[in-house]
């Protein structure tokens, strides 16, 4: 079955107090949210990100590895955590899609995988 | 017999959108399926001069681009086997891996009524927006020609090419599948389908470029598309009013503009001009909506064009009956082109003071850059005998006018 990737995104400033009756609120839609997928078959893996703050970025020439501290693109807005599902097709992984961005009360971006990973071997 | 030119445009226009549809469900893959098409009206351009036309045109074009397609994808799969897999547009019931047995596939292939159908919800996925949507629907279904499409909605040629390019990648990527959609995602879906016809057949009707030619083919395919989308879902009341609509406003085509190609308005079309067999279509079609009794809002536009049809003078429309019919249609789409056309219905049913404060209740800084705002508002304050703000209004309006038989029209109005 296709693969997608669900990718949550907010601001960069966007700090989550994990106490707040909000992010609570949140918390308690994307665990349902979950718990439905994983009924569904859909679930292969969530979870959210730490600040982007918290990356380091690597990149290589020729070999020749550097490091830097920070996120990729410097940008206003961050991806903050992400889905991968697996849907029948496009129909099927938008309406997963529209449940996510009203779950976790963010923006999310659905994208397919260029190919299925193979399941591993028991 | 032999095949002339005229013969195979003909089939083309009928069997084109048809063709490929077919040919995208038996080899899941959009490209292939096009060139294939197209390959075949090659061959048929060569062959049918020499042997007459087939009986059965469409079978013969689907069946050619058929073993077109099989003989490449063979030489293709010599190269890389994976090349079908990875290629292939989910199929509704498709259970696992796709891999198709070619050989199973030679000679006959079956034409279903669907396929065309299918080719619609796929064109018009919600995953595109909707200029790409109205592209590839006269690309795949219209069989229209990039440059033709890219006249038509004003933009460069290359971008045309790469939006088409770019949406059917994302629809193959994205793994849509190829299936008429399911009774709980059909309302919003078929919408996007009509409101797609839509958008074709006002490219067609509003005269944006000279190119007539263009402008009559856009029409006539909106119109065919809304046709075989009632065929298909004879249930749907939206459909028959689309196509109502297209037919009733399609009926003044002739009388829209005069011998010098001037702009004529509405109130002033010489009305024997209106096709009548168009008019009385539409008026059977829209009596079918009534009895149905589901109104939307393509079968309350149909029914304001059908209020004009049945005036026989520009001085006997009823405008109380279009003024309640825009009222309805205002409650399910508030948007500014609505608005703007049910004040030029109250300026006409009590005056243009009337008409001036209906405009009023909508947003200026959303229709700044609205041509038919000024327009309207122009008109409507000419014949209040508000002389200096009518001939600002016109000339923001002239401003605003891409298309030089409507600039005319205006400056015309303007100096009147």
């Amino acid at each position: 079955m296709p693969q997608y990737l669900m990718s949550v995104w907010h601001d960069d400033e966007y700090v989550v107090d994990f106490e707040s009756p909000d992010a609570q609120r949140m918390f308690a839609q994307v665990g349902a949210l979950n718990k439905e997928m994983m009924a569904a078959g859909v679930w292969v893996f969530a979870n959210g990100l730490m600040p982007a703050s918290s990356a380091t970025t690597f990149t290589s020439e020729g070999g020749k590895v550097s490091m830097i501290d920070g996120p990729y693109a410097e940008s206003k807005e961050q991806m903050g955590g992400f889905w991968v599902i697996e849907a029948a097709d496009l129909d099927a992984a938008l309406g997963w899609a529209r449940k996510a961005t009203v779950a976790c009360e963010d923006a999310v971006e659905l994208r397919p995988f260029q190919a299925e990973v193979p399941a591993p071997k028991q | 017999m032999s095949a002339t030119g005229d013969e195979l445009a003909t089939v083309f226009r009928r069997e084109c959108g048809l063709c490929t549809a077919t040919l995208i469900r038996i080899l899941g893959d959009v490209e292939l399926a096009e060139d294939a098409v197209a390959e075949a009206f090659a061959i048929a351009a060569e062959a049918w001069p020499r042997s007459g036309t087939p009986p059965n045109p469409g079978a013969w074009i689907t069946t050619t681009a058929h073993n077109r397609a099989i003989d490449r994808l063979r030489r293709e799969s010599s190269r890389s086997g994976r090349h079908l897999a990875a290629h292939r547009l989910l199929e509704a019931n498709m259970e696992s891996e796709p891999n198709p047995e070619l050989a199973e596939f030679d000679d006959f292939v079956d034409v279903v009524a669907d396929d065309q159908l299918r080719l619609m919800f796929l064109c018009c996925h919600p995953a595109l927006g909707v200029d790409a949507q109205v592209a590839l629907t006269l690309r795949l279904l219209g069989g229209f020609k990039t440059p033709d499409i890219a006249k038509a909605f004003l933009v460069a040629e290359e971008t045309m090419a790469q939006r088409l390019v770019r949406a059917k990648r994302k629809l193959r990527d994205n793994h849509a599948p190829y299936r008429v959609p399911s009774a709980a995602e059909l309302p919003d879906r078929l919408h996007a389908v009509l409101a797609a016809i839509s958008v074709v057949f006002t490219a067609g009707h509003t005269a944006i470029r000279g190119d007539e030619l263009l402008r009559v083919d856009l029409c006539d395919e909106a119109i065919r598309l809304a046709r075989v989308v009632v065929e298909l879902m004879p249930d749907e009341p939206e459909a028959l009013g689309l196509l109502a609509l297209t037919l009733l406003t399609d009926a003044r085509r002739d009388a829209r503009t005069d011998a010098d190609g001037r702009m004529i308005r509405l109130a002033d079309q010489d009305r024997a001009r209106w096709d009548r067999a168009r008019i009385a279509e539409g008026h059977l079609i829209m009596r079918a909506c009534l009895r149905r009794n589901q109104p939307g809002m393509f079968q309350i536009q149909a029914a304001i064009a059908a209020v004009h049809a049945d005036a026989a003078t520009a001085a006997a429309t009823d405008w109380r009956q279009i003024v309640a019919l825009y009222d309805q249609l205002f409650a399910l789409r508030p948007d500014a082109v609505v608005a703007i056309n049910r004040a030029v219905a109250i300026g006409e049913l009590d005056g243009p003071g009337a008409g001036l404060l209906a405009l009023e209740l909508i947003d200026a800084d959303g229709v700044a850059s609205y041509q038919p705002f000024h327009a309207t508002r122009a008109d409507l304050l000419a014949r209040s005998g508000r002389r200096e703000e009518s001939d600002a209004a016109y000339s923001r309006a002239i401003e605003l006018t891409e298309n030089p038989i409507e600039r005319r029209f205006l400056t015309e109005q303007r100096a009147c």
